[in-house]
């Protein structure tokens, strides 16, 4: 308590003084904006050790939903972002904040649901079947409702199975995937979710795959450093190394190598 | 599966140097905020107690309100502030532990002020005439008044201390929850949740309960041996 009675002034300059201090350590980073389904699927505890002992640049990981990490990208306080949601991120691209964007790997969505299969669903033929399934016996659904990847990817099979999902039975949880597919096993609900996610996911209650396999799942992951021209801070040189290790033989080959209980969660598909 | 205590214990007992790492910058962060609290807050709060001028009673309303400021508004407060694309951008400190500091020192002062505030201004009613047969001031009678009340005072830090530390909604924004750079013990539990990694998170979860019971417990230790030394 004696620290607490020393004068406002020097006080507020020693705060300062411990402030400046504390970021210092590994001046050799970048930080990227990547997605909750790419974090919560534990990618990046696989891969960035591997490229860190490659390069000594640190990989700094701020998992957000796509919607949230283009936004961090166009303001400028990440200099790579690595997300899913093809569209937006052409846009970005196009609306000069990224730079270019490079396929790194895809995997796919699935629909999750309860195992008793209340509404049917595994015998639809197709993704726009199982969604109008769902639609039609109101069974409950939980959605991102984050403007994340995946729930732009959900929004798009409601437009193509023609529903618009709304009522009692569509909980719109607002929050990332893992906290989603918690919600949906306690309901228990339906819910798209990318396989990564669902693999590494161990709260699954009841629910089981009860989807799977249309093309339209087709879930791929881009990459794109943030434009210097916006922002001349963007560490765009290590950001590039960061790109160019990703699409190489070798990190492919590291993506192809990351499995949970055996299964491969994600594949190459760099050109 | 075994239960969430025996995971808390065996993650202790491993010495797991993630989990220390996160532990170590939790009380890095939520301390460093608490003392730069009381820096600025426990001579405002006497400032406010003592000082008479036009607008006092508006400030002591707003401090008094702003210990309801919900964390996630905080950090949104904050996250504009030093995003690249806000005012404090140049000095790249959004997404670093200094950043987290930043905002639970927002949530700990208003704490530290209203309570510096309302002690003082009972001690002050107290000793009024003591202090001025003494030839004490206002101004001067504010370490006196500080050191007489710090019981007191010592509750309303550790109530900042428990906001602090127990948030997780302002460090999640202007922390990112990166892994080894600025993940708390609160984002951590936020992050396993979400894997589905319950059992994990409520072990995280017991060691922060623990970690914040053995403070306080030093705290009302200290209170208890000051107290029957002094009288």
């Amino acid at each position: 308590m004696t620290q607490c009675r020393r004068s406002p002034l020097l006080g507020f300059a020693s705060g300062l003084a411990m402030l400046a201090a504390l970021p210092a350590g590994a001046q050799d980073f970048i930080t990227v904006a990547s997605t909750t389904s790419t974090e919560n699927s534990g990618l990046f505890e696989h891969l960035l050790p591997m490229f860190q002992a490659e390069t000594g640049i640190e990989v700094r990981v701020v998992a957000q939903g796509t919607g949230q990490a283009l936004e961090t990208g166009r303001r400028g306080d990440v200099d790579v972002v690595f997300v899913h949601a093809r569209a937006q991120e052409e846009q970005f691209v196009a609306d000069g904040y990224g730079v270019q964007r490079f396929n790194v790997m895809y995997n796919d969505f699935v629909l999750v649901g309860p195992d008793n299969d209340p509404a049917n669903v595994r015998a639809a033929t197709d993704v726009s079947a199982a969604m109008a399934a769902i639609a039609d016996a109101s069974a409950f659904f939980a959605s991102r409702g984050d403007d994340s990847g995946t729930h732009v990817a959900e929004m798009e099979l409601w437009r193509a199975a023609k529903i618009t999902p709304e009522g009692s039975w569509y909980l719109s949880t607002g929050s990332g995937m893992g906290a989603t597919l918690n919600t949906a096993s306690q309901v228990p609900a339906h819910a798209l979710t990318d396989r990564g996610t669902w693999l590494s996911f161990e709260n699954r209650g009841p629910l089981e795959i009860v989807f799977e396999g249309d093309d339209v799942l087709f879930n791929p992951y881009g990459i794109i450093a943030v434009n210097p021209e916006h922002h001349p801070h963007v560490k765009v040189g290590q950001a590039q190394v960061f790109i160019d290790w990703l699409v190489s033989e070798e990190g492919q080959a590291a993506i192809a190598s990351y499995t949970v209980n055996g299964e491969q969660l994600f594949f190459p598909s760099a050109e | 599966m075994d239960g969430p205590f025996a995971t808390a214990l065996s993650l202790i007992a491993s010495g797991d140097p993630a989990l220390m790492q996160i532990i170590s910058l939790s009380l890095r962060v939520t301390l460093t905020a608490v003392l730069i609290a009381c820096v600025i807050g426990l001579p405002l709060g006497a400032a406010l107690a003592l000082a008479r001028f036009i607008g006092r009673g508006a400030l002591i309303v707003v401090f008094n309100a702003l210990m309801g400021l919900p964390p996630v508004v905080a950090g949104l407060i904050v996250y504009l502030m030093l995003s690249r694309s806000g005012p404090f951008g140049s000095l790249g400190l959004l997404f670093t532990p200094s950043a987290m500091i930043i905002a639970q020192t927002l949530l700990i002062l208003p704490i530290v002020v209203s309570l510096t505030r309302s002690v003082v201004e009972d001690l002050w009613v107290e000793y009024r005439e003591q202090l001025h047969s003494l030839g004490a001031g206002r101004l001067r009678a504010v370490p006196t008044l500080l050191w007489d009340g710090r019981v007191s005072l010592l509750t309303g830090v550790l109530a900042g201390f428990g906001r602090a530390s127990a948030e997780v909604g302002a460090v999640l924004i202007v922390g990112g929850n990166i892994a080894g750079h600025t993940r708390t013990m609160t984002t951590a539990i936020t992050l396993e949740t979400a894997r589905g990694q319950l059992g994990l998170a409520v072990a995280l979860g017991i060691i922060l309960m623990t970690l914040t019971l053995s403070l306080n417990a030093a705290a009302w230790g200290a209170g208890q041996w000051a107290r029957g030394r002094l009288g």
